[in-house]
């Protein structure tokens, strides 16, 4: 054997140590450059939710009125509220009925708040423009409301919870700046003195709104504008994509993965199916207004139309991920199974299901997760219109949280929309975040070990 | 009863194959009721041939032994008597073999009673991450052999009691089976695979992944298991298929080169090859 003398021993082991040294800093550079990325990638998750929640938290808290309103039987000049007498034709009550709520539409309410301003300051009463400046406008038809809920109110003098005009909530949270010249600000030189004044007194205070969740969107009312229709749209777009995506996904996935043999056609099906996974959002859209809403005669801005979009969408997610999971349960279960006697269908219904069960629903979470916050096809189908109403059945129209946060920062009144936006982002990644947290606590519950 | 068994192979092995492709076992060879028979039996992966046509006998209630070096087509063999080829894509049989004289690859045959019929034990213990008894008692299930829970309490502890694993478990009947050593987990599966009352097991290096006693465990299984089936097992350790086989088959790229009484083909084998393989020489 030609072993080495010492001196060629020496001068290996030279050599083994010098590219030692070269290995050794080269991982020490290459752990430092992950380290590196990792706290990068931190740093803009932080920034991102540090934005966000900065500028949404505080609107959540509104400027809002805590103020006795008196239901004055003099401006509320109207009759008992009708009830329907006996002998009396439902048609009948409903003309008296109806008559009723007509005067009710001729009280000036805005009078009632004017006069509730004016207890606090006197020279209210007399520029009544300046002075309803200061309470959103949806306010007042809340106090019809509140007389058709309960005509007994007229007469008595409530402490009532109002919400500040949004310019005023913009003035004292100081989202404007204050040395603008008149003809520059939103408000009156008058509202705005008042709307300090009341804010010193105690009278508005920024206090904790439920608008954002309760209310709609709203074009007059803007310090009222809400979420609640956007995300029943949303929900009931979520709905149709689990309802949808999910048995089919996971049929074809099982059959492509267990049964479909394996032969020039499936490969063109698997091709296709990841190919599908990364066509842009928006051409699934495109294909929703050609299909659904042009062919179809699905109506517009629908839920329903946005489902079956997102459900295309998703529907690849749903496959790939399903069939990797699938694909990683041991093949030692199906021989298992069918080496005493199950049948393939058996076998993949008793065994390899049960056991790809979490992977599947995480990955259906996850692929529903990504739909909900997918805004793109949803504006080809006509759902970024303004609706003001919380759509009843998936064939009313509707817009969804993502289109919402859309409309809002494109909002003229930037001052106020901007935190709305923010807040309305919150809402979305909130629900997100549960959304993923199930996903894992599944996951976790149903994992088996080995 | 093995003793029996023993008298039952026929001492003489002279008529074994000299050439491989007409390797058909004389009636002397295998006495007894013939329970599987292979003739000329190819099995394809795609274009490659890896089994280049293999015939024999095996007798009801004899254990056979096949041996050989890695990828000699022992495995792809015995997969072939229940059909478990059919499984992998691109496989393909071709030659004929018949259990108790019915051909199983008939297209009137169900391969599902096939496999109720001839069971199988794979190389990697393989429970159901299920309970014991819920893994024991699946086939039976599947296969309605059972009417009521009791009766399947029976068919459990008998079969697990027949694997010998009955008094270590049956005060965890509920625990999972995935939780068990190596060598209760194979007898778990042995356990499952007798619960469908199988006349055949196959044995796919049933203790290639178990420890010498575990292992030990097993070959003393298969002496007492060979009362009641016919076995068939593929082993890479020599000395098991000397200690618990009635006759050894050696196979060599696909060929099977050599079939007779276990004792004759370790002592005195008739080919080259397999002396060659049997002394260490290759493999």
């Amino acid at each position: 054997m030609n072993k080495p003398n010492n001196q060629g021993y020496a001068a290996i082991e030279a050599k083994v140590k010098a590219s030692l040294q070269r290995r050794q800093r080269q991982e020490t550079r290459f752990r430092l450059v992950g380290v590196g990325a990792v706290l990068i990638a931190l740093a803009l998750v932080a920034s991102l939710f540090g934005t966000i929640l900065s500028k949404g938290l505080p609107s959540f808290w509104q400027a809002t009125f805590e103020i006795d309103v008196h239901f004055d039987p003099e401006i509320v000049q109207i009759g008992p509220k009708p009830v329907q007498a006996s002998g009396e034709s439902p048609a009948q009550f409903k003309e008296r009925d109806m008559a009723w709520q007509m005067d009710l539409g001729f009280v000036d309410f805005s009078q009632l708040l004017v006069n509730a301003i004016a207890k606090h300051i006197p020279a209210a009463a007399d520029s009544p423009r300046d002075a309803i400046a200061l309470i959103t406008s949806g306010e007042a038809f809340a106090l019809r409301d509140r007389i058709v809920a309960d005509p007994s109110i007229v007469g008595k003098t409530v402490k009532l919870k109002l919400l500040a005009d949004a310019n005023v909530d913009v003035w004292l949270k100081g989202n404007i700046d204050r040395s603008l010249p008149d003809d520059r600000q939103q408000l009156s030189a008058q509202t705005r003195e008042w709307a300090d004044k009341l804010y010193a007194d105690g009278v508005i205070k920024n206090s904790f709104s439920t608008a954002i969740f309760l209310n709609t969107d709203s074009r007059s009312s803007l310090a009222a504008a809400g979420l609640a229709g956007a995300f029943m749209g949303s929900l009931m777009m979520m709905i149709i994509v689990i309802l949808l995506a999910v048995p089919i996904g996971v049929a074809s996935a099982i059959y492509l993965e267990e049964f479909a043999p394996k032969n020039r056609i499936t490969d063109l099906i698997e091709v296709n199916i990841n190919n599908l996974a990364a066509v842009p959002s928006i051409v699934f859209g495109l294909l929703g207004a050609a299909v659904f809403i042009l062919w179809f005669k699905l109506p517009m801005s629908a839920p329903v139309v946005g489902g079956l979009v997102l459900t295309l969408m998703t529907l690849p997610t749903v496959i790939i991920a399903t069939r990797s999971t699938l694909k990683a349960i041991p093949p030692s279960i199906r021989e298992a199974a069918l080496g005493i006697g199950a049948s393939k269908v058996q076998a993949t219904m008793h065994h390899v299901l049960p056991l790809a069960l979490p992977g599947i629903l995480t990955a259906t979470i996850l692929g529903v997760a990504q739909a909900l916050g997918e805004t793109a096809p949803l504006l080809l189908i006509g759902m970024s219109a303004f609706v003001s109403a919380v759509p009843a059945t998936p064939f009313d129209q509707s817009t969804a949280l993502p289109v919402q946060i859309f409309l809002w920062q494109g909002n003229e009144l930037r001052n106020f929309f901007e935190g709305r936006t923010s807040a309305a982002i919150i809402v979305l990644l909130a629900l997100m975040l549960s959304l993923n947290s199930m996903a894992i606590w599944l996951r976790k519950r149903y994992e088996t070990r080995w | 009863m093995s003793m029996t068994q023993t008298l039952n192979i026929p001492m003489s092995t002279s008529g074994s194959t000299v050439k491989t492709h007409i390797n058909k076992q004389p009636a002397a060879q295998a006495q007894g009721e013939v329970k599987l028979s292979a003739s000329d039996v190819r099995v394809f992966y795609g274009q490659s041939e890896a089994l280049h046509g293999v015939s024999l006998d095996i007798v009801k209630n004899e254990v056979v032994a096949f041996i050989g070096p890695s990828g000699c087509g022992k495995s792809t063999f015995l997969r072939s008597f229940n059909r478990m080829n059919d499984t992998v894509a691109g496989a393909r049989v071709t030659g004929k073999i018949t259990v108790d004289g019915r051909d199983i690859y008939d297209p009137s045959v169900d391969v599902v009673l096939l496999r109720a019929q001839v069971g199988m034990v794979f190389q990697k213990p393989n429970p159901f991450p299920k309970s014991i008894y819920d893994n024991v008692a699946y086939g039976a299930k599947l296969h309605g052999l059972a009417s009521s829970k009791s009766e399947m309490d029976e068919i459990v502890e008998s079969s697990l009691r027949r694997a010998g694993l009955w008094e270590e478990v049956k005060d965890r009947l509920e625990a999972p089976g995935t939780g068990l050593s190596g060598g209760q987990q194979q007898r778990l599966c042995i356990a499952r695979a007798v619960a469908v009352s199988p006349d055949v097991i196959l044995m796919d290096e049933p203790c290639s992944a178990l420890d010498p006693i575990a292992t030990g465990i097993i070959e003393e299984l298969i002496t007492e298991l060979k009362k009641n089936y016919t076995i068939v097992i593929v082993t890479h350790n020599m000395q098991q298929a000397a200690r618990v086989s009635d006759r050894t088959a050696f196979f060599h790229l696909g060929d099977l080169i050599e079939i007779g009484e276990t004792a004759q083909i370790f002592t005195n084998p008739t080919q080259k090859r397999t002396e060659d393989y049997i002394t260490g020489r290759y493999g």
